[in-house]
């Protein structure tokens, strides 16, 4: 895929599907006591069909070809080159967000593992105890005070929220090497991080498969999974967690 | 110096009345050990090599001897536990105890190789928690959070957090869809929760 048919064509049409699960309607209008708020709940789940058919299909084969087929070492590689090339990102957004140290340390992850890392390939950053630390512009906006919004899944890319939908399309047009690397280079990156996204898969195989194809509603479970790995990694407080284990009745039990 | 008889018995009366409180008080230190036992036995069950059955049953007896059954049973139960007859709640506490043991023991699987490291424990009202941090090979170093409380009476574990996804919700939100796919009939659920996991 090329960044500009990323931009020109899947993106608008992730919108234009968004928009349309949002006139679907008739999920839940209220916040539930889970935290969770899914007014586009019906449209949500089709698409969540399709993500699933895409995923048996498609997506799950490859993955696991892809990761039986490369030696571990080449796998790590060509996933350390795709979070090199987003490192610049991550420089940006801990900016916006007057992260300086978190700046600071990815400008050097950058500098270090694109020269003696040989463009990448190898992470020698984090032997030097620079440890990478992710962040992007649905980030930016929730350190801005923007809220979460309302729970989307999209197509192909998954779960996520209207805030964070919005922050990755931001995150395309802000990526400061999509405007100076040159064309063929460019492919280079949403090669290896198709690649790199493939190999997660394919690595956490029994893991994604346990919620996708074992649970009872795999909609339901990927969206609680996702909506609180996301708060937890923004530092939110979870309305879950806060169970008191002294206020339930357990006779009989 | 004499003892008086008064001042002997007073001091007798104290004695017996804080001893059993000095037994029961609950600490950073019980939450710490429970946790640190439990990392050990998990550890120790992924270490012996054993065949995948064999390796499944240890974690549903360590399940039962750590972690809270009766309370992460009601819980994911939820509202519908107010339905359901003792014969029921019993079944379902039974199937729920393998279902857990086989869905999280198949994850631990994926920890060989790997180890548990308790960092800090914290109090949060009458319960601690207990924050790991799990190393897999070829991942990147992630977080394990138990809470702990005594509330039946010993210091278990009732709840845990892998990198902020909550064990009682994940549950309690399966559980929900299993009745919902039944029409709300607790025993086709409980039926469906052995096989699954």
């Amino acid at each position: 895929m090329h960044f500009r048919f990323l931009i020109t064509r899947l993106f608008p049409a992730l919108l234009a599907a968004a928009m349309l699960s949002a006139c679907a309607g008739g999920g839940s209008q209220t916040v539930s006591e889970e935290g969770i708020y899914d007014p586009y709940e019906p449209g949500n789940r089709k698409v969540h069909r399709f993500n699933r058919g895409l995923d048996r299909a498609l997506v799950r084969p490859a993955a696991i070809g892809y990761s039986t087929v490369l030696p571990d070492e080449v796998e790590d590689s060509i996933g350390n080159f795709a979070s090199n090339l987003g490192e610049p990102s991550i420089v940006v957004n801990s900016l916006l967000q007057g992260d300086l140290r978190g700046a600071g340390n990815s400008t050097l992850r950058f500098v270090t593992n694109s020269t003696l890392g040989l463009f990448g390939f190898f992470d020698v950053a984090n032997e030097f105890k620079m440890v990478q630390h992710n962040t992007d512009f649905g980030e930016t906006l929730h350190v801005w005070g923007v809220g979460e919004g309302a729970y989307l899944e999209l197509p192909v890319l998954g779960p996520s929220t209207t805030r964070d939908t919005v922050g990755m399309v931001v995150d395309l047009f802000t990526n400061p090497l999509s405007y100076t690397v040159d064309e063929p280079e460019a492919y280079y990156g949403t090669v290896a991080g198709v690649a790199s996204s493939l190999s997660t898969r394919g690595r956490l195989t029994d893991t994604i498969d346990a919620v996708l194809y074992e649970s009872a509603d795999s909609y339901a479970q990927a969206r609680l999974i996702y909506l609180q790995n996301r708060r937890f990694e923004l530092g939110q407080d979870d309305p879950g967690a806060a169970i008191d284990p002294f206020a339930l009745d357990t006779e009989g039990f | 110096m004499t003892l008086s008889r008064r001042a002997l018995l007073a001091s007798t009366a104290a004695a017996l009345a804080t001893a059993p409180l000095q037994a029961l008080a609950f600490n950073e230190n019980d939450a710490n050990s429970l946790i640190t036992a439990l990392v050990g036995d998990i550890n120790r069950v992924i270490d012996s090599g054993k065949g995948e059955n064999a390796m499944l049953r240890d974690f549903e007896r360590i399940f039962a001897r750590y972690s809270d059954t009766s309370y992460i049973a009601a819980y994911a139960m939820g509202v519908d536990g107010r339905r359901a007859s003792n014969a029921q709640k019993r079944a379902f506490s039974d199937a729920f105890q393998g279902y857990v043991a086989r869905k999280y023991g198949r994850r631990f699987r994926e920890f060989i190789g790997g180890r548990l490291e308790v960092n800090q424990v914290k109090r949060v009202k009458q319960w601690f928690e207990v924050s790991t941090t799990a190393f897999l090979q070829g991942q990147s170093p992630f977080n394990v959070t138990f809470q702990v409380s005594d509330r039946s009476g010993k210091p278990l574990f009732f709840n845990m957090f892998i990198e902020g996804i909550n064990l009682l919700l994940t549950e309690r939100t399966e559980v929900g869809a299993l009745l919902d796919r039944n029409g709300g009939n607790i025993d086709a659920m409980i039926s469906d929760l052995k096989k699954l996991g």
